[in-house]
């Protein structure tokens, strides 16, 4: 055993059980007498936590990093993650030369020797020109596609990238790899690693929630639950997913029939029998289930409110393009709105939309219309809240697509594909990164999905190679042994 | 407060630094500083962590060529300078450089994330000082079996005892008494079935807890099924069972035999030698059983993916490289996934051993992209009926294709009877000339040379057809409709797509046009008959007038009949020249329905036969119907066989025959699949370098065991059953340390070794090495018998101390490395609705079988796609098994069990974490399983709980706890059955609703609002800390 191997113990044991578990257990090392003065006894501190809603700080996790390794730029992360892959090429990636050489093969000194997915049983690969013009847009004058006019009004605010590379060719271990940066399933998902790391703000909500929205214009691509998985981090630092229909969080409703004082005097009930126990046994486990029962409790109240947009008034609901809790992306970004203003960490939308393998041009034109609005809305709102400046906001998918035709469509593609990215210590304005003429490969300033991950960790102001947990012998990271962090976007 | 907890935490861990192995060692540096340094303890980890990276095992990353993960390398002598060397310490060149100050010199260089504390410094001093006593691994060195210690207290002490007393006592440390013999009950059911002890259990053992008491308790748990399912349920998340495939779709398959191998195999206590053979190799065993094919399961448990656009080859490599991470983390307790890349950094496998280990695996069968075939698995009883069932069929058959003298007579009798109405019947069905048709869906009807009409256009829904039809003056007793096949319809069938080859005729109506005053009138039908009717399909319906009803003919199932039908007139219309019949044939009943093509005819003879020329024989034996009775010898056997498939005389063997022929069918249905091992020619496998699929460039290599250990004899290619026999050999060392450190785990929470899934130089050290190594011996010795190293663990007084801490013990041995008292932790989410299940009495315990679904939140499958699903709970007995059948869906496992972390099982899970949080409470609180088995709770203590408040509650606890209440507890719970009892009688609506929750029937034999008042007292119970804890 050494030194990082406790500092992992540690870790481990912070993460698995309350500060106070954590500070009982390691007291053996620093000194009894001076935690006891600090804090009182075990069962003073659970009392403390006694009556639900009461103490508020009872549950919440501190983090592990401590302090931060960086000055904070990104407070909170909101992904809009585009599932299904958007082509870069109706997106973001202005490629001319695409245009000029459609319908004719595609130089096999571009595609030699590159992984391939559908087209792998094609005769031939011919290109397939942008379906759709592109603008200038803003002051920076950043090209975007023209079916974003809603993106294009925030092109000054957001950091195009261009030169983005992934691993993983298929929907499933593609999005695990964006998450994770490993493609094998096990390894905690990045909102799971930066809940365990920063810590959380809220005592009433998760601090890491999950939205999804389906498309009607692309094959729905099925998503795991692995995708804001926790792995081997404890599990209370997996996604929980907020649902638009049935009980927003799952169990989150009392039995039927059962109001909420019933409910209340149930929970009360169990936790002063918790706290009988608790003075008899000195198991510090229960102090830390009185905790999680307080939160449930109020959870059981905070979830229902934030999830009733009633009281958002008409001009930000107009803005936003939709009518409420419609389950729409749309609706989705204005949640993530009020999801980040209550202290949750970080939310992900997932907009199952854009697995376009034929008829891109219509399919765009579609999908296209389902998220401008709300995303540009979002970044708008968090504006005009003064929440940009420490909120980071990222579009992006799992994947690209093709240059090359696979009928009217575009099969997926991972050597070369965009994102945009806007918010806490981003540089707006600007474009990073390049493909080629045709759009296949990254050829500049390349921006690996390990690159993207220090970046943001870096944002929130932790060293990548410093966040770490001990497991089967070995420190993980969320960058695996790779990663840099990308200087040029910084703002 | 808040403030101060972030401070403190980094004060912590900043003292972290000092403090030094917390986890399982006293601190070297401080109190030891006088006992010899253990170079396998103290040193190599330190060595692994800090400097192995550069100067270790990965042949790919190390520096100055110089490991010290060797015993070379640590002690190599070059130019003068010696890393290690005992004879004079302070000229070790280690030594110099981990003390060194100068940013040239010091290791780890600057700028390493990892540094050397003073403390690990000064172990390595020590180490050197005290002479430098090199040891390979523990792990990889083969265990002997240790002294045993004395044990001067009590000769008759268990050996585990001893080992453990002796740590104790070395660290001054005095162990607590056993547990209240409730407890223990409580704690032993809990460990070896995941299941409460029942009242009776408990009762019999407080009466007289007596060591020979405890060891029948033992015995009869492990003799029982929910022993073999608790062992189940932690295999299964070694092997990642799961009922599906895991990745895209995360489709269904068939592999719940393998489950129920495994039950089987812990129930006879099968050897873990014999356990490991069969599922790794049981397809390769000399005339392997099915029981041993379906062990071979094993080898399919891995995910795999059917996504269009995946890639053969780079999925047969990640699928070789799961089955390496699975095997070697089973039972090597080995992260050899680490090598797939490149040489393991901390522990001596390589890249080669990787895909040499890969190569074992490589003549598994495997669809790379798409559906994995399961295979029927009857059961000895199927194999035993299917086989009387064939025997009786081929019976019934001979007796259908003999030939009897009686038969012969009755053939006679047959074939001069259809000779003769063959006569007679000459032309008695007329076609006449169609003179116009219509169909009302507008499709595109076009008569042909023979007289039938055939459609085309597009098929609509419904479909009436009108047709005109002119036959010859006279009467008209008749009129008849051949339906005919074409080879462009549905299935070659009788209707057309989208329809399925199938037809419905729903009403047929004819009407009489009467030339002269162009009048036309309705004509009654009198009857039907068909050559052919679909069960509840009878021809009659055509005439019942009903839209939905009507005639159909199994057209989907059998496209090879051309079924007609007749209908008959109440009396004959007498037809003028000119004069027409109208025959509308309506089609009303099922969408697309609509017969594809048809002929009419119309016959003058009183009772006409459906088909003047058929005679209900095949065509090809009209002829010899004609010649009848001179026939040659072969066209009257021809005959005689046709014969015998009409003739009443052989109905009742017909029948016979078709009901055993359904019989097999169904029972043919109800055997089961599963995923067995298939072999074929090994695929070539390669080193991938970084393992990257595409590059072809890497050596081929063979199957071969890891490099450093024990090599394989064979001189051929060695197979998968010399993999599984090396690893069960006496000269493997770390499988039977490994499986007896989980068994532990399994009885105290974790392991000797921590990192039960570790045995590498990161792992921790064994807090017992010398007892470790003396329970895997022996359960060698006992023939790898699982039960008996069970046994041993249990009937220690190690096992039974009590898991109260006290004050003292918590600050000497915070962590219960010595062991001075018994653990206390969470039960697993299996064991957690199994418990509820089980003390509210809803629990059905059946073993085996296909997985089942308790309750699941609607819409909680969404996500899935490929196809689309939606969770069907089950109903009945299959709601309340226990959670080691619940549907294991990898991507959605069931929400309550992923709450109380059971693992999603996509890959090998040694060690469940047990998290406490809110969203376990919500489930406790508010899933409708916890919900329904709080009433039933609250109905069993109305039944027989007694009559007061007081004696239900000691019921309740006594049921739940195997305690009775203190008298603080049960004031709490009389305040809230008192505080809801009242609400619900505020609200009788509300109060019904929650008595409705689940599927269970509610009793009526008690007043609603003592059972829902007791319901909410039941809730809390079943929510207790304590309940889901076993202590």
């Amino acid at each position: 055993m050494n030194r990082t191997d406790m500092q992992n113990q540690l870790n481990q044991l912070i993460a698995a059980s309350r500060r106070r578990t954590f500070l009982r257990q390691s007291s053996a090392g620093i000194g009894v007498g001076v935690l006891a003065a600090l804090f009182g006894n075990q069962s003073d501190a659970a009392a403390s936590g006694a009556n639900a809603g009461g103490t508020a700080d009872a549950d919440r996790w501190q983090g592990i990093v401590q302090p931060l390794h960086f000055p904070v730029k990104a407070k909170r992360v909101i992904h809009l993650c585009m599932a299904g892959g958007p082509s870069h090429l109706e997106t973001l990636d202005y490629k001319p030369k695409l245009a000029e050489m459609d319908g004719k093969p595609i130089p096999e000194s571009f595609t030699k020797g590159k992984p391939i997915a559908q087209l792998q049983n094609a005769k031939e690969l011919k290109c397939l020109g942008p379906q759709h013009p592109f603008e200038k847009y803003g002051q920076s004058g950043q090209q975007i596609c023209s079916l974003f006019p809603n993106i294009g009004s925030i092109a000054d605010d957001i950091c195009i990238v261009n030169s983005l590379q992934t691993q993983a060719i298929n929907h499933d271990p593609a999005h695990t790899f964006m998450n994770t940066g490993s493609s094998i399933p096990g390894r905690p998902s990045m909102g799971s690693w930066i809940n365990y790391g920063l810590g959380c703000e809220t005592d009433d909500l998760p601090g890491y929630v999950v939205l999804t929205s389906l498309g009607r214009f692309g094959q729905a691509q099925p998503i795991a639950a692995r995708q804001w998985h926790s792995g081997f981090l404890p599990s209370r630092f997996q996604g929980v997913e907020f649902r638009s229909t049935g009980d927003a969080v799952l169990y989150v409703k009392n039995p039927a029939g059962i109001n909420r004082s019933q409910q209340k005097q149930v929970v009360d009930s169990i936790n002063q029998l918790n706290r009988l126990e608790a003075d008899l046994t000195l198991d510090p486990e229960i102090a830390t289930r009185i905790g999680a029962y307080e939160t449930a409790f109020r959870m059981q109240n905070s979830v229902p409110e934030l999830m009733d947009m009633s009281q958002e008034p008409q001009h930000v609901l107009d803005m936003y393009g939709t009518k409420g809790a419609d389950g729409s992306f749309s609706a989705n970004c204005l949640l993530a709105r009020r999801l980040v203003e209550r202290g949750v960490r970080f939310v992900q939308l997932y907009h199952r939309a854009w697995d376009h393998h034929g008829g891109v041009k219509k399919a765009m034109e579609g999908t296209a219309g389902e998220v401008d609005q709300g995303a540009a809305a979002l970044i708008k709102d968090l504006k005009q809240r003064d929440m940009l400046k420490d909120t980071l906001v990222i579009w992006g998918g799992e994947f690209g697509r093709t240059p090359m035709a696979q009928g009217s469509g575009r099969d997926h593609h991972i050597r070369g594909f965009s994102c945009w990215m806007a918010g806490g210590g981003i540089k707006g304005g600007i474009t990073h990164g390049a493909t080629d003429e045709l759009g296949y490969e990254a050829v500049e300033d390349i921006f690996h999905v390990h690159d993207f991950h220090a970046t943001l960790l870096h944002l929130m102001g932790v060293d990548h190679t410093k966040l770490t947990f001990k497991f089967q012998g070995r420190n993980y990271r969320l960058t695996d042994v790779a990663g840099h962090v990308v200087d040029k976007i910084l703002a | 407060m808040r403030m101060l907890t972030a401070a403190l935490i980094v004060t912590i861990v900043s003292f972290a630094g000092s403090i030094d192995r917390t986890d399982a060692q006293e601190t070297p540096g401080k109190e030891n500083a006088g006992q010899e340094v253990d170079f396998n303890r103290d040193v190599r980890p330190i060595l692994s962590d800090a400097c192995f990276t550069c100067h270790g095992p990965d042949s790919g990353h190390r520096e100055a060529d110089l490991r010290l993960d060797q015993q070379d390398g640590l002690f190599r002598s070059l130019d003068g300078t010696t890393v290690v060397d005992p004879a004079s310490p302070q000229n070790s060149e280690l030594l110099k450089r981990i003390m060194s100050h100068d940013a040239d010199v010091i290791m780890p260089p600057p700028g390493s994330v990892r540094k050397l504390t003073d403390v690990e410094k000064a172990t390595i001093e020590r180490w050197i000082q005290q002479g430098a006593k090199w040891k390979g691994h523990w792990a990889y060195i083969i265990a002997e079996k240790p002294t045993v210690p004395q044990s001067e207290s009590d000769a008759a002490a268990n050996v585990i005892d001893r080992f453990v007393s002796k740590g104790l006592s070395t660290r001054q440390l005095a162990p607590l008494g056993s547990a209240d013999p409730a407890t223990l009950v409580r704690r032993l059911c809990f460990d070896l079935t995941g299941l409460p002890p029942t009242p009776q259990q408990v009762a019999s053992f407080t009466a007289a807890p007596t060591q020979e008491n405890w060891q029948l308790l033992i015995e009869e748990l492990l003799a029982s099924q929910r022993y073999a399912e608790r062992m189940t349920a932690f295999w299964l998340d070694l092997v990642r069972y799961a009922d599906t495939n895991g990745i895209h779709g995360d489709n269904h398959r068939e592999v719940w035999m393998y489950r129920d191998w495994v039950i089987d195999a812990f129930h006879r206590n099968m050897p873990f030698d014999q356990f490991t053979v069969e599922q790794l190799a049981g397809d390769l065993l000399p005339d392997a059983t099915d029981s041993q094919k379906i062990a071979s399961g094993y080898n399919r448990l891995l995910m795999t993916t059917r996504e269009g656009g995946a890639q053969a080859k780079e999925y047969l490599a990640k699928y070789s490289a799961d089955r390496v991470r699975n095997a070697s983390t089973v039972w090597l307790g080995a992260s050899m996934g680490c090598c797939e890349c490149h040489d393991h950094k901390f522990d001596p496998y390589s890249i080669q051993d990787f895909y040499q280990f890969a190569a074992f695996f490589a003549d598994i069968q495997d669809v790379p992209v798409g559906v994995q075939p399961s295979v029927k698995m009857p059961s000895p009883e199927q194999k035993q009926q299917l086989s009387e069932l064939d025997g009786k069929l081929a019976e019934l058959q001979k007796r259908l294709d003999t030939q009897t003298p009686e038969l012969d007579a009755a053939l006679e009798t047959w074939a001069s009877e259809l000779h003769e109405r063959s006569q007679k019947m000459q032309g008695a069905w007329h076609v006449p000339k169609v003179v116009d048709m219509k169909s009302s869906g507008s499709q595109t009807m076009k008569l042909q040379k023979n007289g039938a009409v055939i459609t085309s256009g597009d098929n609509p829904k419904h479909d009436t057809y009108r047709l005109s039809i002119a036959p010859p003056a006279g009467p008209v007793t008749a009129i008849r409709l051949e339906t005919l096949a074409n080879n462009k319809f549905a299935r070659k069938s009788l209707s057309r797509p989208p329809g399925n080859g199938n037809f419905v005729l729903s009403q047929v109506n004819v009407f009489h046009v009467v030339d002269a005053d162009k009048t036309q009138h309705a004509v009654a039908i009198k009857d039907a008959v068909a050559s052919y009717e679909q069960p509840s399909w009878p021809v009659a319906n055509a005439l019942d007038g009903k839209p939905d009803t009507g005639w159909a003919v199994d057209g989907h199932n059998d496209p090879l009949k051309q079924p007609v039908a007749a209908f008959r007139f109440v009396e004959a219309v007498n037809l003028a020249e000119g004069d027409r019949l109208i025959v509308e044939l309506q089609q009303t009943s099922v969408d697309f329905h609509n017969i594809g093509q048809f002929r009419l005819a119309t016959t003058q003879l009183d009772s006409p036969e459906l088909n003047d020329t058929s005679l209900g024989v095949p065509a090809e034996l009209l002829a010899s119907i004609s010649a009848w009775p001179n026939l040659p010898d072969g066209d009257r056997e021809k005959l005689a066989a046709h014969f015998r498939t009409v003739t009443p005389a052989l109905e009742d063997v017909r029948q016979q025959h078709a009901s055993t022929t359904k019989a097999r069918a169904k029972l043919d249905g109800q055997i089961p699949e599963t995923l067995i091992t298939r072999t074929q020619p090994p695929r070539e496998i390669r080193v991938l370098a970084r393992g990257d699929w595409m590059d072809d460039s890497g050596t081929l290599v063979e199957p071969a065991v890891p490099h450093f250990m024990t090599q394989l004899a064979t001189k051929q290619r060695a197979s998968r059953l010399e993999l599984a026999n090396w690893l069960v050999a006496d000269t493997n060392p770390v499988v039977a340390r490994v499986f007896v450190n989980r068994l532990w785990q399994m009885m105290f929470g974790r392991g000797i070794v921590k990192s039960a899934d570790d045995f590498g130089s990161q792992g921790s050290w064994p807090t017992h090495p010398e007892l470790l190594d003396w329970l895997s011996v022996e359960f060698r010795e006992s023939g790898w018998n699982v039960q008996h190293i069970i046994k041993l663990i249990a009937s220690s007084d190690t096992y039974r101390r009590s898991s109260v801490a006290t004050p003292e013990l918590m600050e000497a041995d915070p962590f219960n490395n010595w062991l001075a008292r018994q653990s206390r932790f969470r039960l697993d989410a299996e064991f957690i609705r199994d418990n509820a299940l089980a003390v509210s009495g809803l629990l059905v315990e059946k073993v085996g079988g296909k997985s089942v679904k308790p309750y699941q939140p609607a819409g909680y499958w969404d996500h899935l796609n490929f196809p689309k699903r939606t969770w069907q709970a089950d109903s009945g007995d299959d709601q309340y098994r226990r959670g080691l059948y619940t549907y294991w869906c990898r991507t959605f496992l069931h929400p309550a069990m992923r709450s109380f972390d059971a693992p999603s099982r996509e890959e090998c899970a040694v060690d469940r974490p047990r998290s406490n949080n809110s969203l376990q409470a919500l489930v406790l609180l508010n899933d409708p399983s916890f919900v329904e088995a709080a009433r039933n709770l609250a109905t069993l203590a109305l039944q027989s709980g007694g009559e007061t408040a007081d004696q239900r509650i000691e019921f309740l606890y006594q049921r739940c706890l195997s305690r009775a209440p203190r008298e603080n507890e049960v004031a709490v719970l009389k305040q809230l059955l008192a505080d809801q009892a009242k609400q619900f009688q505020a609200a009788p609506e509300q109060m019904d609703q929650f008595l409705s929750v689940g599927q269970s029937v509610p009793t009526s034999e008690f007043d609603k609002t003592d059972v829902a008042a007791w319901t909410a007292v039941s809730r809390v119970i079943l929510n207790l800390h304590e309940v889901i804890t076993r202590s």
